[in-house]
């Protein structure tokens, strides 16, 4: 990437930039620059965390975050690709529905929080509700882009050959639409995310974000630290996992096949 | 999207096309669906006994009833102004930090790491964090929206200004333009679309973040008074400030696209 800096040098630049990170957060609180009431230092952070990771009640939380992530990210996904197939198959349904997707599109998933609330309370309904309205547009938007710009040749020869319409979306609209599609699912699971942490944070939906309001709210300042670090890491997780996932549903596409070859 | 439209449009031209028509159709395409759905929200409404669904016009007037009034400038104005001055003071931040980070190859290397991290915590989880740092008035409120969009706006600045063309820059080099003039012309020039790209994020978030710290600890906002709405039970005002948020996110992005427009109107993709 950086061509003339061997590799070796940028592993060393890499990990200097996380050992600053762990250097002033350990050094600030100690010497009184911020009152480590507030802010602990990274050991204790650290120790925390790794005391938290010991116990089942935390790991029942994680499970809880990521099966409402899981299953909203599930069905926004699914809802998502079949609603898009149909406005591209229904002739004048995408010029109809242009104005309603993009008023609903904008609106923010979190202005639903106090209709989440009243219909179902603190519980797995609420987390769906916010995740799915959060990442279904994600998806739709890259699968309405992805089946407009399927090849009109390849769409003419599929028709001229007598392919019927459900084969015709299996081998021309699908292949063609589906790194579209990855792109949608890679940014509705980090959006997905987001909003199955903020449902259990507000509402008080059981997990791993009810954990940091109640050790925020009772004082464990360096237990909300280290939980706040294991979400960031399970954030990266998240990436990885889906970036990984693109990577093997389009290994046969032009633009995957380059980045291995180079 | 423009070539989607006219495609759409050259399918359903040729059945008629006096202006008049075409008016109507127009027309047709844009509010036959919203006008649909509203009518089908209608007949739910009035047909089902659920307390939480009330018809159209008690929205339309709890909406005219709450938002006009006194509301406006207690709740609703100061929500966007802290809104607005986050999300400014992260586009400074972000951008100011972007530019050195990636024009340097070794700073890159070695903040790249740290950003990612910070960029993977979900952003409300800062909210009870900043609470403690920095107790619950408006700085406390601008900053949990200045943490969360700073992520954003930073790394796609360092993305950009890292793949500017080499041969523009070796070109200025060659000219001898440097300081001030290189940094206008070509550096945040050439990044632009990538820092654009990431404040269309971040705004995204602004507005989650405005939300949420004013549903935490606060006693005015937006999110508070729908939160107040919804603990008394009031439905038709709880609706009218979902409908309010959700015209906010609209009206914001519209604007965003006008700024955009205008800022890369220089840039191939939105040259016609």
């Amino acid at each position: 990437m950086t061509g003339s800096t061997p590799a070796r040098t940028k592993v060393l630049y890499g990990l200097m930039g996380p050992a600053c990170l762990l250097a002033v957060t350990e050094a600030v609180p100690r010497l009184g620059i911020v009152d480590r009431r507030f802010l602990p230092p990274a050991s204790e952070i650290l120790g925390a965390l790794a005391a938290e990771l010991r116990t089942a009640t935390l790991w029942t939380a994680l499970g809880e975050t990521m099966r409402g992530w899981a299953l909203g990210l599930a069905i926004a996904f699914c809802a998502a690709v079949a609603i898009g197939v149909v406005i591209d198959a229904v002739p004048g349904l995408r010029a109809a529905s242009h104005s309603t997707v993009e008023f609903l599109r904008p609106i923010p998933s979190v202005a639903l929080i106090p209709l989440a609330t009243l219909l179902f309370g603190a519980s797995l309904g609420s987390t769906l509700l916010l995740v799915i309205y959060a990442s279904f547009w994600q998806v739709l938007i890259q699968v309405m882009y992805g089946v407009a710009d399927v090849d009109t040749v390849a769409d003419d020869t599929a028709r001229s050959y007598g392919l019927s319409p459900w084969s015709r979306i299996r081998h021309v609209v699908w292949p063609t639409a589906l790194p579209y599609i990855m792109t949608g699912l890679r940014l509705a699971a980090a959006v997905a995310f987001i909003l199955a942490i903020t449902a259990e944070l507000v509402i008080g939906s059981p997990g791993l974000g009810l954990e940091i309001q109640t050790a925020q709210s009772s004082g464990a300042v360096a237990t909300t630290y280290g939980l706040v670090v294991l979400a960031g890491f399970v954030g990266i997780v998240v990436n990885l996992a889906v970036r990984a996932l693109e990577r093997r549903v389009l290994a046969w596409h032009p633009s995957v096949r380059g980045e291995v070859a180079s | 999207m423009t070539s989607v439209d006219l495609e759409v449009e050259r399918e359903t031209a040729p059945a008629r096309s006096s202006a008049a028509g075409g008016l109507g159709r127009r027309l047709l395409r844009l509010l036959g669906l919203p006008v649909l759905l509203i009518l089908g929200w209608w007949a739910f409404s009035v047909t089902s006994e659920s307390f939480y669904v009330p018809t159209p016009p008690r929205v339309a007037q709890a909406f005219v009833e709450t938002w006009f009034s006194q509301r406006l400038f207690d709740d609703a104005l100061p929500s966007i102004a802290r809104l607005l001055a986050g999300y400014a003071l992260a586009t400074l931040i972000g951008v100011g930090l972007g530019v050195p980070i990636g024009l340097s190859v070794r700073l890159r290397a070695a903040a790249e790491p740290v950003l990612e991290f910070f960029r993977a915590i979900p952003p409300p989880v800062l909210v009870p964090l900043i609470m403690l740092l920095a107790g619950i008035d408006n700085g406390m409120k601008i900053l949990v929206i200045v943490s969360g969009c700073v992520w954003p706006i930073l790394l796609n600045t360092v993305e950009g200004v890292r793949a500017i063309d080499e041969v523009l820059s070796d070109t200025c080099r060659m000219y001898k333009v440097r300081g001030g003039a290189r940094l206008r012309h070509l550096v945040l020039r050439g990044a632009s679309p990538q820092i654009m790209a990431g404040l269309r994020q971040a705004l995204s978030i602004a507005i989650i973040l405005m939300v949420i710290s004013e549903m935490f600890a606060s006693s005015s906002g937006l999110g508070f008074t729908i939160v107040l709405f919804q603990r008394g039970f009031a439905i038709p005002e709880m609706w009218s400030g979902i409908l309010l948020l959700g015209l906010l996110g609209f009206g914001l992005s519209v604007l965003f696209r006008q700024v955009e427009r205008r800022v890369l109107s220089w840039h191939w993709s939105h040259r016609a």
